[in-house]
Formats: C-alpha cells, sequence, structure tokens
C-alpha cells in the first residue's frame, strides 16, 4: 500500500486506513510468522466454536483407554518389567490418539480447499507458507490438550510416571514433535483429497496398520516373526518404544534418537510435498 | 498510466483440452467499472483468477496498476480486493472477525484492522450481525460481508466475479448500491455478470464474452443499439398461430421475430406503443395470445443478436465448486426459455 501515488483519487483514503506496512524490503520471515500466527487464531477459534469437535476429538482416546484397560487389557500380556497394564498400555494411547487427531489436518485443509477459502488467500498479500504452518501449528495446539486430557485419564485408571517427570516431559515434547510431523503427512493428503470425507477415509488404511501393527498395545513378540520386524521399526512402532523408555524406563537413547529421525524424516519428504500440493491445488 | 488494468491475448488452458481463455484482452481505464459480461463457462472466472495472481496465465501478460501479475504477484496482490459469487469467508467466524482477519493478512496493524472491521460493518448494514458466525448470514448479507472483508485494506482495485448471482432481487439492488458507491470514491472496479442489466447499470464498458474469447466491446449504449431497447415475448396456443402471428407482428419489431415452439419473441423499440400496436394486430386477427410480456433485453437476447445462437449453459470449468445449500442458478435471465426448435 505503497502506492498511494498510482492509486486513484478515491484512494488517498489509504493514507487515512493508517499505515499499513508492506512486506517489500521487510523482513519476510516477520511476516510470514505475523500470518502463520494469524491463520493459527483463525484456526483456534473454529475450534472453539465447535465444542462437539474438541470434545469428541478427547473422546475417542478416552475409549480406548477404556476399552484395552478394562476389556482387552486382561487377555493382553505386557513384557516383562509392566506389571502394571497401564503403565504399558498409555504411552500407546498417547502416540494413536495423536496420529488419529492429524486427520483432522488433512479434514481442516481439505474444507479450506472446498469452500474455496485457500483460494482467496491466494489473492492476498500474505505469506504462502501461512495457510499450512497456521494449520499444523493449531493441530499442534490442539494435540497439547488432548495429550493433557489423556494423561489425567491415564492417571485415574492406574498409570504413573516411572522414569522421573523431566524423562515424561520429554516423552510428551517428542510425542508433540511427531504429531506435528504427522500432521504435515496428512495436510498432503488433505490437499490431494476431492473433498474432506474422502480425506478422512483415506486416511484410515494408512493408520490402521500403523497404529494396530505396532507394540501400541500389545507385546511385539506375541505377533507372528514375520511381522515382528515391521511393527518395531515402523514410525508409530518406534515412537511408542521410545515413549515407553521416557515414561517408564530403560535405555532411551537408541530408541528416542531412532524416534527422532523418524520425526526429521518425515518432515524432510511430506513438508516440501504439502508446499508442492498446495501450490499445485489452491 | 490511465489503464488499471490491462489483459493482453490471455490464454489459458485446464486439463489439457478445456480451453478457458483463447487469447482475451481488455483494458481498463482508471476509476471506472468494466464489465465482463457472458454465460457460465465463457472465460469470466478465469480471467480473475489471473488477474487476482491466483493462476497464471499459459500465454499473454497482463497488469494491474503497471504491475505484472506474474513476475510482480506479491506487489498486485496488495493492490487488489476480490470478492465474489462463491463468498469465501470463513462461516464459523463471525463477520468481524472475519474482516479483521483479511486486514491482518493484508498487513494492517491489529488496531487499524478492528477499526477497520467496525466502520466496514456500519457502512454494509451489518453491524447488529457482526459479532455473529456467519453461519447465521443469509446469502444477501454473506456478499456484502464478502465486500466489505475485500475492501479492509482500501484496494484502489477492485473484482468482482458474479457478486450477485444467485441473490434476490432486494439483496441485488442493496449491493448494487453499494458498488455505485465504491466507484464514487474513485475506486477501480472490474465485475464479472451474467446479466445485462448489471452490467449496464454499474459499468462504463463491457465486454461480451464467449468461450474464451471476447465477442463485443463498447458502452452498454452501443451494446443495446444492437438490439431494441425492450424485448416483447408473447406466448399463443399453438405452434401454428405462433407463426401466423409472427408474420403479422414482423413489422412492429426492430428486428425479426423469433419463433421458439408457440412463443415468439419480437425486439421492439418504443415498449408500451409496440405493445399496443402487437395487440391491436393480434385481435384484428382473432389471435389471443396467452402471454404477453414485455422485458428488458436479457444476456442471451445480445447473445442472440451478436451471434445468432442462443448461451450454451455449460459450468465453468475453473470454477470452485460452489457451496452446498446454496443455489448457483443462472438467474431469472432466460433459464426457462425452451431451446432448440426453429431457430
Amino acid at each position: 500500500m505503497t502506492t498511494t501515488a498510482q492509486s486513484a483519487p478515491g484512494t488517498a483514503a489509504v493514507a487515512a486506513g493508517g499505515a499499513p506496512t508492506h512486506p517489500d524490503g521487510g523482513s519476510r520471515i516477520g511476516w510470514a510468522v505475523a500470518d502463520t500466527f494469524t491463520v493459527v487464531r483463525r484456526n483456534l477459534i473454529v475450534y472453539t466454536r465447535i465444542p462437539e469437535f474438541l470434545f469428541f476429538s478427547t473422546v475417542q482416546p478416552i475409549m480406548f483407554v477404556l476399552l484395552f484397560r478394562y476389556v482387552f487389557g486382561g487377555a493382553i500380556h505386557p513384557p516383562p518389567g509392566y506389571p502394571n497394564y497401564a503403565d504399558y498400555l498409555m504411552p500407546g494411547i498417547f502416540v494413536q490418539s495423536v496420529a488419529f487427531g492429524s486427520i483432522s489436518t488433512a479434514v481442516g485443509l481439505s474444507e479450506d480447499l472446498q469452500k474455496g477459502l485457500l483460494e482467496r488467500f491466494r489473492a492476498l498479500p500474505m505469506a504462502r507458507s501461512a495457510v499450512l504452518t497456521g494449520r499444523t501449528t493449531a493441530d499442534l495446539v490442539r494435540n497439547v490438550f488432548v495429550v493433557a486430557v489423556i494423561t489425567a485419564v491415564g492417571y485415574a485408571v492406574g498409570f504413573r510416571i516411572g522414569a522421573g517427570v523431566a524423562a515424561f516431559v520429554a516423552g510428551i515434547v517428542m510425542i508433540l514433535l511427531f504429531a506435528y510431523a504427522m500432521s504435515w503427512g496428512f495436510a498432503v493428503i488433505g490437499l490431494s483429497a476431492p473433498n474432506s470425507e474422502t480425506a478422512q477415509v483415506m486416511a484410515f488404511p494408512i493408520l490402521f496398520p500403523l497404529v494396530f501393527a505396532s507394540p501400541a498395545f500389545v507385546n511385539v513378540r506375541s505377533m507372528p516373526g514375520w511381522l515382528q520386524p515391521f511393527a518395531n521399526h515402523q514410525p508409530i512402532g518406534v515412537v511408542v518404544n521410545a515413549t515407553r523408555a521416557l515414561t517408564h524406563g530403560g535405555p532411551t537413547a537408541g530408541p528416542v534418537l531412532q524416534a527422532l529421525l523418524w520425526c526429521g524424516g518425515l518432515l524432510v519428504v511430506f513438508v516440501p510435498l504439502a508446499v508442492r500440493q498446495y501450490r499445485r491445488r489452491a | 498510466m490511465s489503464d488499471a488494468i490491462e489483459a493482453q491475448n490471455l490464454e489459458k488452458t485446464f486439463g489439457g483440452t478445456v480451453r478457458a481463455l483463447d487469447g482475451v484482452s481488455f483494458t481498463v481505464e482508471e476509476g471506472t467499472v468494466f464489465g465482463l459480461l457472458g454465460p457460465n463457462g465463457a472465460g469470466k472466472t478465469t480471467a480473475v483468477r489471473i488477474l487476482t495472481t491466483i493462476v497464471d496465465p499459459d500465454a499473454g501478460a497482463a497488469r494491474v496498476l503497471g504491475h505484472d501479475v506474474v513476475a510482480e504477484a506479491g506487489r498486485v496482490r496488495s493492490l487488489i480486493g476480490l470478492a465474489g459469487q462463491y463468498a469465501a469467508v470463513d462461516e464459523n467466524l463471525t463477520g468481524r472477525e472475519n474482516i479483521f482477519m483479511v486486514g491482518r493478512l493484508n498487513h494492517l496493524a491489529r488496531d487499524v484492522s478492528a477499526r477497520r472491521a467496525t466502520e466496514l460493518l456500519e457502512r454494509f448494514g451489518l453491524t447488529d450481525a457482526g459479532d455473529r458466525t456467519l453461519k447465521t448470514y443469509s446469502g444477501g448479507m454473506r456478499r456484502r460481508l464478502d465486500l466489505a472483508a475485500a475492501l479492509v485494506a482500501r484496494p484502489p482495485v477492485l473484482f468482482l466475479d458474479e457478486p450477485t448471482t444467485g441473490l434476490d432481487l432486494r439483496s441485488r439492488n442493496d449491493l448494487w448500491e453499494m458498488i455505485e458507491s465504491l466507484v464514487d470514491g474513485g475506486t477501480t472496479v472490474l465485475l464479472t455478470t451474467q446479466y445485462l442489466e448489471e452490467a449496464d447499470r454499474l459499468a462504463r464498458r463491457i465486454a461480451v464474452v464467449d468461450h474464451g474469447r471476447v465477442i463485443a466491446e463498447g458502452t452498454p449504449a452501443q451494446l443495446k443499439a444492437d438490439l431494441g431497447a425492450t424485448v416483447l415475448d408473447v406466448g399463443l396456443p399453438d405452434p401454428a398461430s405462433a407463426a401466423s402471428a409472427a408474420e403479422i407482428l414482423a413489422q412492429v419489431g426492430t428486428k425479426p421475430p423469433i419463433i421458439d415452439g408457440s412463443s415468439i419473441e419480437l425486439p421492439v423499440d418504443d415498449g408500451p406503443q409496440s405493445a399496443m400496436q402487437a395487440l391491436r394486430m393480434l385481435d384484428a386477427h382473432a389471435l389471443a395470445p396467452t402471454t404477453f410480456v414485455l422485458r428488458e433485453p436479457s444476456l442471451d437476447d445480445v447473445f442472440l443478436a451478436l451471434t445468432g445462437k442462443r448461451t450454451d449453459v455449460e459450468d465453468e470449468p475453473d470454477a470452485p465448486p460452489p457451496d452446498s445449500g446454496r443455489g448457483r442458478g443462472r438467474g431469472r435471465a432466460r433459464s426457462a426459455a425452451p431451446t432448440g426448435g426453429a431457430r
């Protein structure tokens, strides 16, 4: 808006409208951060406007806690070192919750695309990246809320921190990092799907094998031999193992390093893919 | 620098086959309203998407206030506002939050964005609804809010893509008045529309587009001069009597009547006088019309005059899908007209 000189007479109002700054020459990164913040704020407002969404995005993990703790738990034999199944279960629940929760990144972006909102954003002088960083960051904030609720529920069903609060907090941070990486993966799906309903059903065939063929709920040794390497080395399996080491105790360096490598790898692959898909679709 | 918008030979093909624009050129003088008039699928929305930097043209060039829409897209975005048919607003946010958000994304300061939101809500008669979510808004209110949001950064150039399509008459009139007041303020407006009446009322110059090409350009008066000021629609009981009525009424019209089944369409100069004359002549021949309507010429009539055929109705290939629950009929123009027949 520094172009008053070329503007039509009536737009002398530009001067009266305060001094809107222009990104030219200014710090692009500063604008990208400010725009991301604006988009985050918008997404969080939308979440609060649909309390049912927030409510049910915690109900589903709570049901998993209750289901596995009280229905299947008795039939599951955790490895030695876990006399209490809740201690074994909860790291799996954390990871499962954020994994399923990342579907909402896909659904949210797909809806914005459908409604023409992303197209409208393209005609604004905002940072291109802010739509994606704003969405994934808002979902990260939502995940903080979900993880807090799940921790409380876990405590109620007998989960206890076994390796110190600092290690537990480190575990939660790692889960949130994983959730953030997953959000970028699902951003790609959301921007590729023809509509939000399809984005949602596309997510399940990807998530189900990863969540259930993993150490999230059961001891991997109870699985057939051919499945065990997959269960232990696919991203959700690796993150579950690392979280368990941090919340319950045991050697941490190896599992955590593997988990961080997976998170980094997912981000390296999916951030550019999501950006590319955004440029193509929006 | 008197042209605010220049489009030169814009071409755009979607999916390798759908030719949305086939060499479109026009210029819009600063401070005026320019109308792109055409049916669905003519390429109007594609032209707007190129000029607003949303998509790049395959060939040709366009400038907004002298800035190239591809090479200087960022600059262009800070000079334009976009509103339209698919009111792309967030229905989970309130009116105020929507305007505030667009203000912030235009890099206005927080307090400026908030003040502009209040001003614009008032100006568009949305003060009472400002703190309600858009889910509670009517179609007309959404369009007004969309327009308000497009104006938040006081853009010198405004693009309105079918701003009134699908609105009822009263909402349309409200919106027209608001657009007129903008132009009084000096804003350059590019308007796309399917309604001749809308282009006639708002635009200083009109380009008629069809199949990605400009098929006519001029002032509304020049375009309408090709038509006759008014159209007389006469319905008769059967095609045979329609044929004989057409023969009788030919001398009343400025152009030969068009017979469509058992109805006749006749461009006339002096509406009421011609109507009386037509009724007298029909009566003298004992032909009793079943319907008799005097109306303004529509886009369809312009097309008929320019191309000798009616508009092909098809969906614009690149348009975003409409929100479910909101109709996108092509409006009142001639959608009910029977097609085919004796052309």
